[in-house]
This record gives structure tokens, C-alpha cells and sequence, in this order.
């Protein structure tokens, strides 16, 4: 398979469907338009099923009714339209539903700007609907990457039971880059991926006289009983946290005096910068969390080499990865952040600039 | 080797579609590339741009803040990029549309009237790739029969007229830059 | 001894959660009723709301899904149209039908979604204990209407049925009554229409039953069929609003 020029929100999409993703419900936004345009396009052609639905919560709903039919399903939005599916994937989460939802970040709050940020990172990781839950995620920073996370994504959500997000921004979503997509799913494999729910999810009864009654549901009004469901999603997320963190290193180094954290397209820039401030002798490694849930605590307590004088974290919002850094870091060197709001990406100049007013 | 390169112009000039070929053409040519556009309202009409980066190695950040070559096809875009560009990289502009020009002097500027060029070609939107071809002509970005090729394939069967019209822009371009040189 | 009446195949053996007087039950089995007449047993699943009904999803004897406030007929959605073979229902309530969930009523019946909506409409909220609903009768009090609902301030009540009958798209559409026995005959006519439709995928059919709700009205359960039959009916119009079956369109 040779390599195509494609965007970010297109070349997800194509990722999604060869990973056989065959229900899609979504909404209209900028800057992801690209995205549920594709979709409209392709998912008639391999039999699937897409709908613009009348509104990210009735689509992140739909979802819900698919993925508790044992079915790879997706959406995706940008940062206003995922607020609205906040509901939605708590409700998934709680009742344990594999899907994936793209989220094409754009500045915020409120309606913002649709220019790329990285604002969502507490809505993503932390929370943002209500109760004791967790969303995979995972937080692409080039159109491969990008891509490569539709297959992972759903392997994930399929094997936990649990929805997936993939955290990109505005610029991954309109940027084009060469992207090389794996064969998509045969056959043989889509029947598979289309059976292995049947336990669990709504299907007809072909169980004769032991017929099932699968409920898909996230109520459970006795406390006793809905205190061991959510112990049993922690012993699940724990699980997760065990087997699942992924991060990237860059010129990471004993020579280090400099070691800074960004993700997602700020870890780009970062990259740029460390590389001209190399050429002046001044050494500075990276590390990228390449899923920000679960996030390498550990991993990153163990980079921080003996010259370490500082960490220092970029974003494109004003300080929301940097808490976890800290929570890292255990304070052993001090912890800076510099980022920028409103929809406006950083440079690697600018980079440049605040890295070297730590030598 | 990288060179990185802004295209700016008002909305409906095609200059991401400058950054989208050569980016395309690059690739093919075993090279690694991004496209970075501006989007939104501004595309509507307004002013549009697009970073493109090209190189043999691992492309860090698709932002080009200091670009070695731009391409301007109208003057707000001299105004907004010109000041960014590397010392000694290259300017080409469309003087028909760029009244003020540049008063650089560190930096190689190439003017040329694109719109008459198009025009006598017969079609305003190969004004385009009449920067393109400079772009060729002036660096070794691609090479022209990659080019050639993809629009061959691209166009031949649904608009023959317009791809003969395309390749004679790129070549007018070309012979320009051949001039600079 | 000859067997006349057993509980429905479609129905768990799990028993009713809901107040004396309440037709929840009724509606209930009037649905498994055609489920089982219908012979869809096995390939039928439900979406339950929230409301009173919340715990449909335990007595409806097939798979069900438990939805958010509103978006049953959205997760119906997702359901059919990830398992067309499978045949898909919902069951709501006037404030999770006509209120919150508008919006996924109104497209889903846009989108003519082959499924069958069961709307019970009994002018009030139940479960969180008698608040206004859409559907409340102008003057009539509430806990959150205290002085009876001023339609100048909040509107008039919504008649689904007609709203939903401007659209193009809905296959079969009709308002039935449970007061009385006779209109529970005219009901189970009705619900099995819709679930032979639903059986036969002929597009989006929907079954609004005018219902009571003692408890919270403060009546005796036949004070309270009295109230809806001299206050309700007058204003829901019982009837077939499209039946595109038999050509009322």
C-alpha cells in the first residue's frame, strides 16, 4: 500500500472504516466537517450506515444503541459538540460500551474559535461528564499517528468494554500528510469482530429455550449493588492503567538540563525547538504521552536524568496536563509551563525562545 | 534538506492547491511533507494560506514561521509574510495584484505578472500554477515530470483543454525562474 | 381445567413496581400481547425511558436498553439500524417524550425510523413525584404549577400526535385511551397494528395511550379515569392521525 496525501479528519475516517467501523453518527462542526463529509461518502459504499443526526446528543445516543447492539460504532465532533456528548459517554461508560469518539479540538470556551487547542484535555482525561468514569485516551500528533489510532481505538474499546476517545485539534484535522493505511479488516474478520459481543449486547435470541435478557444500562437505584459495579469498572480502569500507558521519548539524554512534556500537535513544535537549541550545544529532551489516559506518571518520574534542572510543559491551553506532570514530578525538580489560548498554536521560535532562557 | 514555503492569496486564487501538488509531488518523490492551510470564514472569500514543509527528514512542526520561499499573489500576503522570510530565501510574487511589492534586498525576488500570463494562455485559473512553475523553475522542490504526471492523470480524461492549459503555465513559470538564476 | 388468560411470553416474571391504579401494567401487556401474538419473541428488543417506566427494561422478557431522559427513540435508532433484523420499540413517558427528548421524537419520526413508539401521556410527571409536564392540562395544578398552568405564561399543552402527523415520513400514527375497557379492546387493536407494521418494517409507527396517574393527580383510580375522560379527551382527540396502511394519510 503506497502512501496517500490526505487530512487529518479524512484519514481517520478511511482508518475507521478498513478497522471495519460500519455505524457512524455525527454532527456538523468545524473543524472536523471533513470527517462526517468522508463518512457520508464512503459508508454507503461498503453497506454501512451513517446518519447526520439532529444533534450531537442525539448522535453520541445512537452510538449508545449500536455499541449495546455489540456493533464498531463512531462519532466524532469538535470541542462544543462534545460537551453536548458528555451525557452520552457516561451513560456508555457506565453501562460498558465499546465505542470511539474523535474529538477535532478548537478553541474554547463557549463557542470560541475553530483555530486547533489543546483545551479539552481536562474534559477528556478527568471527567467532564458527571460520575466515576474513564475514557481511554488517546492523543494523535501527526495524520498517521492519527489514522493508526482508529484500529487501536476500537481494539481498545472492544476489549475493555469502554469508550475510546481520540483527542486530536484543528490542525491534525485539516493538515495533510503523507498517511500509509493498514489492509482493511476481511471478511472473515469482520464476522468475527461482528460476534464477539453476543454475550452481552442485543442480538435476536438463537438460544432456544435458554433464551437471554440482555439489559443495557447504567441505572441501578440500590447503592449496595451500584457501589460493586463502579468497584468493579475501578478494578477495570486499574487494569487499564497496568497494561496501556504509551509514551514517546525524544533525544531524551543523561546531558539533559531540560526536559519538557507536551502532547498532541504542541509536542510538534517542541520537537522543532529542541532541535535548533541542539545545534547550540544546549540539550533538551522531550517526552510525549502518547495516550493522556492512562497517563505515564511513571514514566515520566524515570526520564528526568541527573542534570534535569527543570521540567517544562507546553500546551496549547492554559496549564491542564501540566497538574498531572506535577503529580509526577513529585516535586524532585521544579515544574514551568508556557502555553497559549484562544486558538492560537504556538512556534517553534517562540519554543526556541523560552528554552533557552533556561540555559 | 528542508525547505519550508508559505503560499498566500486572496480566497478562489488556488493557493493551497500550489501547496497541495507540490507537497503531492514531493511525496511521490520519496520525500516527507505536510499541508498546513489557514480555514474558516477567511477561506470564504478573504485571504487563504497555506505552510507547506518538504524534507529528507522527520518533519517536526508543520508550522513554517520562517519560510524560504513565498509566494505571494497578492499584496496583503507580501505585507503579512514577507518580513518572516529566511535571509536569502525566495520571493515570488504576482505583480499585477502586488502594486507596492517588497523592498527587501537580502532576499532573491522574483515578479511576475501572473494574471496577464494566465490570461493569455486563455483561463485565469492556471495563474496558479504560472507560480508554480517558478517555484520549480527556481528551486528543486520537484521535479516537473512528477508533476506533469499527476495532472496528466488527474485531468487528461475529464478536461484535456485545461491540463494543456495547466503544463503551458508551469512551463512559462519555469522559463521565468530559468531567467533568475 | 381450560387455561383462558396467562402472563405474556413477553413479559419476565419480575412484578410491577407501579402505584394501584396505575396503567403502566395495562400498557405492558397490551405491548407483550402483540409481541407474542405477532410471534417476535426472539427478534424484538425495547428501549426503556426514564420516567415511571424506568423499569421497563425488567419486564419486557427480551434485550432492552435502558436510555437517558428523551433519547430512547435515538438509541432505538442506533439499535435498528446496527440490527435491521431485529425489530426495535420504545416506551415513554410525556416528559421524557414531549419535553426533553423533542428533538429525537420529532427526527426520528422525520427520518420515518422503522421502529414502533409507545407514548403514554398522563399529564404529569410521575416519578419525580408531580411536576408540570408538557402535556398538563391548562389550569390544571401540579407541584410545579401550583396555580394551575397559565397557559399566557408556559404555553398550552403539546398534542403530539398532530405534531407528529405534519410530517411526511411517519408510517402509522393513532391516540388510543385506556379508561375504559372497551378502549383497552380499541388499544390492543391499535399496538398490534403497530407491532405487525414494525414486524413487516414498514416504517415509523406510533401508539400515544391517554393515561391516568392517581397518585400524583390525588383521585381515586376511578375518580381519576372519570377526570381524564371529562378533561383529557376532550382535548387529545382520540383517533387515527395517519395509517398509511389503509390509506389515512
Amino acid at each position: 500500500m503506497s502512501k496517500i496525501l490526505m487530512k487529518g479528519n479524512e484519514a481517520i475516517a478511511e482508518a475507521a472504516i478498513r478497522s471495519g467501523c460500519r455505524l457512524y453518527f455525527a454532527y456538523p462542526i468545524t473543524p472536523q466537517s471533513e470527517l462526517i463529509e468522508y463518512m457520508a461518502k464512503m459508508m454507503p459504499k461498503v453497506k454501512g450506515t451513517f446518519i447526520q443526526a439532529e444533534s450531537e446528543v442525539a448522535a453520541i445516543n445512537m452510538v449508545y444503541g449500536a455499541a449495546g447492539s455489540g456493533k464498531r460504532v463512531m462519532t466524532s465532533s469538535s470541542s462544543p459538540g462534545i460537551s453536548l456528548k458528555m451525557e452520552g459517554l457516561s451513560y456508555i461508560a457506565g453501562a460498558e460500551l465499546p465505542c470511539v469518539v474523535v474529538n477535532v479540538q478548537r478553541g474554547g470556551p463557549g463557542l470560541g474559535d475553530i483555530q486547533p487547542a489543546q483545551g479539552d484535555y481536562f474534559q477528556a482525561t478527568k471527567g467532564g461528564g458527571h460520575g466515576d468514569y474513564r475514557l481511554i485516551v488517546l492523543a494523535p500528533s501527526s495524520v498517521q499517528e492519527f489514522a493508526d489510532m482508529a484500529s487501536e481505538a476500537f481494539d481498545l474499546a472492544d476489549k475493555y468494554r469502554n469508550p475510546v476517545m481520540i483527542l486530536a485539534d484543528g490542525m491534525l484535522g485539516q493538515m495533510m500528510e503523507p498517511v500509509e493505511f493498514k489492509p482493511a479488516k476481511t471478511d472473515a474478520e469482520l464476522q468475527e469482530l461482528a460476534n464477539q459481543h453476543l454475550s452481552w449486547c442485543i442480538c435476536p435470541n438463537e438460544d432456544g429455550a435458554k433464551k437471554h435478557h440482555h439489559e443495557i444500562n447504567s441505572l441501578e437505584l440500590d447503592p449496595q449493588v451500584l457501589e460493586q459495579h463502579v468497584l468493579g469498572l475501578l478494578k477495570k480502569y486499574a487494569e487499564i492503567q497496568k497494561n496501556e500507558i504509551r509514551y514517546e521519548t525524544y533525544n531524551i539524554s543523561d546531558e539533559n538540563e531540560v526536559l519538557c512534556v507536551a502532547w498532541g500537535t504542541a509536542s510538534r513544535v517542541v520537537k522543532s525547538a529542541i532541535n535548533e537549541v541542539q545545534k547550540q550545544g544546549k540539550s533538551v529532551g522531550l517526552i510525549r504521552p502518547i495516550r493522556v489516559w492512562p497517563y505515564p506518571y511513571e514514566a515520566i518520574k524515570q526520564v528526568i536524568g541527573k542534570n534535569v534542572k527543570k521540567v517544562y510543559v507546553f500546551e496549547l491551553n492554559s496549564g491542564q496536563m501540566v497538574e498531572d506532570v506535577k503529580i509526577a514530578v513529585e516535586g524532585k525538580v521544579p515544574v514551568d509551563f508556557w502555553g497559549k489560548v484562544g486558538g492560537v498554536v504556538f512556534t517553534p521560535a517562540e519554543i526556541k525562545e523560552k528554552l533557552e532562557e533556561c540555559f | 534538506m528542508t525547505t519550508e514555503m508559505i503560499c498566500a492569496g486572496f480566497g478562489g486564487q488556488g493557493v493551497l492547491t500550489i501547496g497541495k501538488f507540490i507537497a503531492q509531488a514531493a511525496m511521490q518523490e520519496g520525500k516527507n511533507v505536510s499541508w498546513l492551510p489557514s480555514y474558516g470564514p477567511e477561506m470564504r472569500g478573504g485571504t487563504a494560506n497555506v505552510s507547506t514543509v518538504v524534507s529528507t527528514e522527520p518533519i517536526a512542526s508543520p508550522i513554517v514561521s520562517f519560510p524560504d520561499v513565498l509566494v505571494a499573489l497578492n499584496q496583503p500576503s507580501i505585507d503579512k509574510f514577507a518580513p518572516s522570510i529566511r535571509p536569502g530565501g525566495l520571493l515570488i510574487y504576482n505583480t499585477n495584484m502586488c502594486p507596492r511589492g517588497c523592498k527587501r534586498e537580502d532576499i532573491t525576488k522574483i515578479a511576475v505578472p501572473m494574471n496577464d500570463i494566465a490570461s493569455e494562455i486563455g483561463s485565469m485559473i492556471v495563474l496558479n500554477m504560472v507560480a508554480t512553475g517558478v517555484v520549480i523553475g527556481k528551486t528543486d522542490i520537484i521535479k516537473y515530470e512528477t508533476l506533469e504526471g499527476n495532472l496528466t492523470s488527474f485531468m487528461q480524461e475529464k478536461n484535456p483543454d485545461l491540463l494543456t492549459k495547466n503544463l503551458a503555465a508551469i512551463k512559462r513559470g519555469i522559463e521565468i525562474a530559468k531567467q533568475y538564476t | 381445567m381450560e387455561i383462558i388468560a396467562k402472563r405474556p411470553e413477553a413479559l419476565t416474571k419480575e412484578p410491577f413496581h407501579y402505584c394501584p391504579g396505575c396503567m403502566h401494567g395495562v400498557a405492558h401487556r397490551l405491548i407483550a400481547e402483540a409481541i407474542d401474538e405477532n410471534g417476535l419473541i426472539n427478534q424484538i428488543a425495547g428501549v426503556a425511558p426514564v420516567g415511571c417506566a424506568v423499569f421497563a427494561y425488567k419486564y419486557f422478557n427480551c434485550d432492552m436498553a435502558e436510555a437517558a431522559h428523551g433519547r430512547a427513540p435515538a438509541v432505538a435508532t442506533g439499535i435498528k439500524r446496527a440490527r435491521p433484523d431485529m425489530h426495535i420499540f420504545t416506551y415513554q413517558g410525556d416528559g421524557d417524550l414531549a419535553a426533553i427528548g423533542t428533538a429525537e421524537i420529532v427526527h426520528s419520526a422525520n427520518r420515518g425510523e422503522k421502529i414502533s413508539v409507545f407514548f403514554v401521556n398522563n399529564a404529569i410527571y410521575g416519578m419525580t413525584g408531580g411536576q408540570m409536564a408538557p402535556t398538563t392540562l391548562p389550569n390544571m395544578k401540579t407541584t410545579t404549577s401550583p396555580y394551575g398552568r397559565n397557559v399566557d405564561d408556559i404555553g398550552y399543552p403539546i398534542r403530539m400526535c398532530e405534531l407528529l402527523a405534519t410530517l411526511v415520513a411517519p408510517y402509522y400514527i393513532e391516540r388510543v385511551s385506556l379508561l375504559s375497557p372497551a378502549d383497552i379492546i380499541r388499544a390492543k387493536k391499535a399496538v398490534n397494528k403497530a407491532i405487525r407494521y414494525n414486524k413487516e418494517n414498514r416504517g415509523f409507527t406510533f401508539i400515544e395511550f391517554i393515561s391516568t396517574c392517581p397518585t400524583n393527580w390525588g383521585y381515586e383510580p376511578e375518580q381519576a379515569r372519570q377526570w381524564a375522560k371529562e378533561n383529557m379527551l376532550p382535548f387529545f382527540k382520540l383517533g387515527v392521525y395517519r395509517d398509511k396502511g389503509e390509506g389515512v394519510e
